[in-house]
């Protein structure tokens, strides 16, 4: 639920950024928000007055971005359908679809594995 | 305090790391006043680098006191936690549902196999294991790859949380009545009549008793007490990973998922002087080892890494002694500060108050790694 942001949008001096003027749609648990592009997807959900971004495996308490720069990991949403993103190190885009983290993320059940991420090869295919 | 001795306390403890903690706050217990004189952030750090392992299985291999001076620790850890939780309120997350130890080859089986036989027999069958082939081990830890072929598991193993532990310690000793002296550089210890004069960067700290828990420190604070301490630093790598559900519930030597879910990964050995800084062959050699050994961690992602440096001894084995040429001063030190903690609290500290001294450290004197044809200026 949103309620009167805490933070406000500076705009910028005319010209100098011409993504953050734009507005685009993003859903967050499947509300949808229009946001200024050009920026975080933390920053974006704080301007639309999201104040709760998932609760703490450790606790369940309810928490939001703190430092927004990728050190605390307190902005970790599910973004697209993959959990644990940090929502302050992520572009916003047009069309995204976020989630609120509840507690600590699934790892993937063995079988979803599939034989050639069994081996030892990394994402480089090294 | 500048210039002048504080008001006497009966032991000084130089070194507020898990070590030095554990002692004092067990010589608090004793009711012995104590004053901690802790480096700062400024140290090595050892405590907040480790891997929180309470491990028993198979250690000491070679020295089998070190086996029942491991396995006493363990069985008193309860007391421990339980204390600490009445002090602080601080829930250490102590576990000790058992541990394993995961093998990749018939070589490494026939080693624990041997390791673990051998120590059986020396402690006179006081030692419980069993060696579990992939089918048995799969039914107890289902998350476990197709490369592992067994494992050695012990019920006398466990894990902690040691950065709780630390805190929670600091905290206890305090409320005992322990004085934290931090920031402080111990340079120089003079025995004195009465006891010791301990020279810090702007005080002089003085009692009748100093217990040496500096970490690698204590090498050269020990020589100045007649105490042979060789400890050297060995590097040990760590890799921590985003907090995931919870899905493995006993503690592995090479990776264990901790009390808030992140899973910790690491055990890797290196001299490397005192460069505390981490290496991306050794991160990768842990980071492979781990997902094999589970691999549904493998995109699991990692958010912190680290090295720190290990208090080795050139046998690995504690240095427990009091000074022969300068009775009232000690050193105790290890690099299983943890595992060790309740050893250190309730079995240690009474020695130092004057209490029998435990069993097992005739094996752990300073002066075993003199040779024997050395006329030592440091008696053992």
């Amino acid at each position: 639920m949103t309620s009167k942001p805490l933070f406000r949008v500076l705009q910028p001096a005319a010209g100098t950024d011409a993504e953050a003027e734009t507005v685009i749609q993003i859903w967050f648990n499947d509300q949808s928000f229009s946001v200024p592009g050009g920026r975080s997807v933390a920053a974006a959900l704080l301007a639309a007055g999201v104040r709760r971004f998932r609760a703490t495996p450790v606790s369940g308490a309810p928490r939001a971005p703190y430092c927004m720069m990728g050190a605390c990991f307190e902005c970790l949403v599910e973004i697209d359908g993959m959990p644990s993103r940090q929502s302050c190190m992520v572009t916003v885009q047009d069309g995204m679809r976020i989630h609120s983290q509840e507690g600590a993320r699934d790892l993937p059940p063995l079988s979803d594995l599939d034989p050639s991420q069994a081996s030892t090869e990394n994402a480089h295919g090294r | 305090m500048r210039g002048h001795s504080v008001d006497s306390p009966d032991v000084l403890v130089v070194g507020g790391g898990l070590v030095g903690t554990a002692v004092a706050y067990g010589l608090a217990l004793e009711g012995a006043k104590v004053t901690v004189l802790d480096q700062g952030d400024g140290g090595l750090r050892a405590s907040r680098g480790n891997f929180g392992l309470v491990w028993v299985q198979g250690k000491g291999y070679g020295l089998s006191p070190y086996a029942r001076w491991s396995r006493s620790s363990a069985r008193l850890w309860p007391g421990l936690a339980a204390a600490l939780l009445e002090d602080t309120g601080i829930d250490v997350s102590l576990k000790q549902p058992g541990g394993f130890h995961l093998c990749f080859s018939d070589d490494e089986m026939a080693e624990r196999e041997k390791r673990l036989s051998t120590l059986q027999a020396e402690l006179g069958g006081e030692y419980p294991y069993q060696l579990l082939d992939a089918r048995e081990l799969r039914e107890r830890l289902p998350a476990v790859g197709p490369d592992v072929i067994g494992a050695s598991y012990t019920p006398m193993d466990g894990h902690v949380n040691p950065l709780k532990l630390l805190r929670a310690l600091h905290d206890a000793m305090q409320r005992r009545g322990v004085k934290l002296v931090n920031g402080e550089e111990i340079g120089r210890i003079v025995p004195e009549t009465n006891g010791f004069a301990v020279h810090g960067r702007n005080a002089v700290w003085r009692a009748p008793k100093v217990v040496l828990s500096a970490g690698l420190g204590n090498r050269a604070l020990g020589a100045q007490v007649g105490l042979h301490a060789p400890v050297a630093p060995n590097r040990g790598q760590v890799l921590v990973s985003e907090r995931v559900a919870p899905f493995l519930h006993y503690p592995t030597i090479n990776v264990r998922q901790t009390d808030e879910g992140s899973v910790q990964f690491g055990d890797s050995m290196e001299e490397a002087g005192y460069n505390d800084f981490t290496t991306t062959d050794v991160l990768s050699t842990i980071a492979r080892r781990g997902v094999r050994s589970f691999p549904l961690l493998k995109n699991v992602r990692l958010v912190r890494t680290w090295a720190a440096l290990r208090v080795y001894s050139p046998d690995s084995f504690p240095i427990y002694e009091q000074s022969l040429q300068y009775p009232g001063s000690f050193v105790v030190t290890c690099h299983s500060g943890v595992t060790l903690a309740a050893a250190h609290a309730m079995r240690i500290a009474p020695w130092i108050t004057g209490g029998p001294i435990p069993d097992e450290l005739a094996a752990f004197r300073g002066g075993r790694f003199l040779a024997a044809d050395h006329s030592a200026s440091h008696v053992h």
